[in-house]
């Protein structure tokens, strides 16, 4: 048995009924290590918040998710029974989501939300309960708890709501937090201070957490490792020190090359990628219609992912012969 | 700054909110403070930036120099002449040269227009065009920010996100104006888009002479496209430079803990990095600190920063700041 807490192999997600199919999500697997932050980086529609959602079985009606295997801890994700599911969700898994306005109840109080995730999965008592999320709010650095847990969302800033879902996200003592864009909206002062808690949580909770961005830059300081997405597929999965000095997919360097700081003013033909709406039902590579050295063969067969150098795999013809260009070309 | 190629000068803005009362609230309320005492000039063809975290007063700025808002106090002058107090049709002929491309590109336009009746619009209001020539302007705008002038008979919903932009960009150049506001227009669109769209208003920018107001709390894409930039911190400006210098050499304390927060795309040197937080929560804009709005969270503060409220004086050509420590 491998010691991958999470272990998620030929996943795919699909909407629409048999004559409306539209495949959303396309073959993706990827494992992720007791204690390591994975993170997954890629545009809006690329598949990375709904792969999430479809372990936690929290897809929209009218979804379809199939995989050949969802492990998590040993156990099938996809035929848990209700019961055990319902432990599953908030218990081992929690789930950090971008917007904390929407994410907390507006007319409940504070203490009243976190309390509740306590009741709900421990069965503590009021006292216990009011105890421990006073505990929680001041493990997130949340000044005054006390006053605090008495307040409506209303009366919180967009980084200390944050701190909020953060605690009750951890309520449940997950071995595994999802953060689905937590700090997108929130201004990067309060972006940083964030993930500076989430680091430190990591660390004295031993917990594994997975970053959904489409921040790359990001992604520098927190992951370990990293999945990249396109059109619904894993395009490429490297340790974050390999894809940040050398990507291997066209669409990953081209997502570095639009951040580097050390081009102030940008090179305008070089780092621009035509556009065209990726279409992930399509034939062929679904980065082909962007890419700059897509060839025949791109447009008709779809790439499959393959091991370059053990530790890193990428989906990309013209890895196969050699003949792309380096990142520094 | 010499006054002669300012195209937009704003003196004195301030802008206070009354909020209206509809539950008895225990607090008793307290008018907030948008803007207070904003000077600014915007250079005829430069691309101004206007950074600061939610709240600060970036938006509320732009729409006081667009006679969008009316300031409570102050004024602003347009190429030289007093705006701030006009109305009807002189005010109408103004609108003309000052348009703006907002955040959301889903919401900014209209689900039940073509993207053609959009773009037509302002053309049609303003008496630029009709009939044929009206269709060959529509036409033509589609083309300048790279769409196929077919699609003007299509609808909104049929493109992507950074389409609309583009649709919402060829609308606020349909009228030929002078100034463009893009408030946040990049923030909802992913990094690889943010490249193109960054790309056509550069373009665009050449093309037609423009003056751009880049409103954006993302300090990696206003360096790749501003020439100054302006930063805001709770209602005022604290500190405005040259890009370039600015990103190199940080005066005021805050602009120093925004470049500090900003992600480096590097794991070693990121990782080497230790990021010292901003104490404390940004003040409520309804009850502002005493002195310097900075000091509450300010690492530097002294004890005149308490009482004092710093100025914003030059320190070197074309460097602005707000800071008693600053040289």
């Amino acid at each position: 048995m491998s010691a991958s807490i999470l272990d998620v192999e030929g996943l795919s997600i699909s909407f629409g009924g048999p004559a409306r199919r539209k495949q959303v999500v396309t073959d993706v697997s990827f494992k992720v290590e007791r204690g390591e932050a994975l993170g997954i980086v890629g545009e809006s529609g690329s598949g990375k918040t709904l792969t999430m959602l479809s372990l936690l079985r929290l897809l929209p009606r009218g979804a379809d998710a199939r995989a050949v295997r969802a492990s998590f801890d040993g156990r099938d994700l996809f035929s848990l029974t209700p019961a055990a599911l319902h432990n599953v969700r908030g218990r081992e898994i929690a789930v950090v989501f971008q917007d904390p306005l929407t994410a907390l109840n507006p007319v409940l109080t504070i203490g009243r939300q976190i309390t509740e995730v306590l009741r709900l999965h421990f069965r503590s008592s009021a006292t216990d309960a009011r105890r421990r999320a006073v505990e929680l709010l001041t493990s997130v650095g949340i000044p005054d708890p006390p006053l605090r847990l008495r307040q409506y969302p209303h009366e919180f800033s967009g980084g200390m709501r944050q701190r909020v879902t953060i605690a009750m996200a951890l309520a449940g003592e997950p071995r595994l937090l999802i953060a689905d864009e937590p700090t997108t909206a929130l201004d990067v002062t309060v972006q940083a201070d964030i993930v500076t808690l989430i680091q430190r949580l990591q660390r004295e909770k031993g917990l594994t957490v997975i970053w959904v961005t489409h921040d790359l830059a990001l992604l520098a300081r927190i992951a370990d490792r990293v999945l990249v997405m396109y059109a619904g597929r894993v395009v490429e999965d490297a340790p974050a020190g390999k894809l940040f000095a050398a990507p291997k997919h066209p669409y990953a360097r081209t997502l570095l090359g639009s951040i580097r700081q050390d081009a102030p003013k940008r090179n305008r033909a070089a780092s621009s990628i035509p556009l065209t709406a990726a279409d992930a039902g399509a034939a062929g590579c679904p980065f082909a219609p962007r890419c700059a050295e897509a060839r025949e063969q791109c447009r008709n067969v779809s790439p499959v992912l393959k091991v370059y150098g053990g530790d890193t795999r990428a989906a990309c013809w013209a890895l196969d012969d050699g003949s792309t260009r380096g990142p520094g070309s | 700054m010499s006054t002669a190629t300012a195209l937009l000068t704003a003196r004195g803005i301030t802008v206070t909110y009354h909020r209206r009362r509809l539950l008895p609230l225990r607090e008793r309320e307290r008018p907030v403070q948008a803007l207070r005492s904003v000077d600014l000039d915007i250079l005829s063809g430069e691309t101004l930036a206007l950074v600061g975290e939610s709240g600060s007063g970036k938006s509320t700025l732009a729409r006081v120099l667009v006679r969008t808002i009316s300031p409570s106090s102050g004024t602003v002058a347009f190429r030289g002449s007093d705006i701030t107090s006009i109305g009807g049709s002189p005010l109408r002929t103004l609108r003309r040269h000052f348009q703006m491309v907002f955040q959301d590109p889903f919401s900014s336009l209209n689900p039940r227009l073509s993207v053609g009746s959009a773009i037509a619009e302002p053309l049609i209001v303003h008496g630029l065009a009709r009939g044929p020539a009206l269709r060959e302007r529509v036409g033509e705008c589609l083309k300048m920010v790279g769409l196929d002038s077919s699609v003007a008979t299509r609808r909104p919903h049929e493109f992507s996100g950074g389409q609309r932009q583009r649709i919402c960009i060829a609308r606020a150049i349909a009228c030929q104006p002078d100034f463009i506001v893009a408030d946040e227009a990049l923030s909802a669109l992913d990094t690889s888009l943010q490249g193109q769209i960054i790309d056509l208003f550069q373009d665009l920018k050449e093309r037609f002479a423009l003056t751009y107001l880049f409103i954006s709390h993302d300090l990696s894409v206003v360096r790749q496209i501003s020439d100054r930039v302006a930063v805001m911190y709770l209602g005022q400006v604290v500190e405005l430079a040259p890009t370039a210098e600015l990103y190199a050499s940080p005066k005021h304390p805050y602009t120093q803990a925004l470049l500090a927060a900003v992600p480096v795309p590097d794991p070693v040197l990121e990782r080497a990095r230790v990021y010292t937080p901003l104490r404390g929560e940004p003040p409520s804009p309804a009850n502002p600190p005493s002195g310097c709005p900075f000091h509450t969270r300010c690492p530097r503060a002294i004890e005149r920063c308490r009482s004092e409220p710093p100025a914003l004086r030059e320190t070197a050509p074309g460097r602005l700041v707000a800071c008693h420590l600053a040289d």
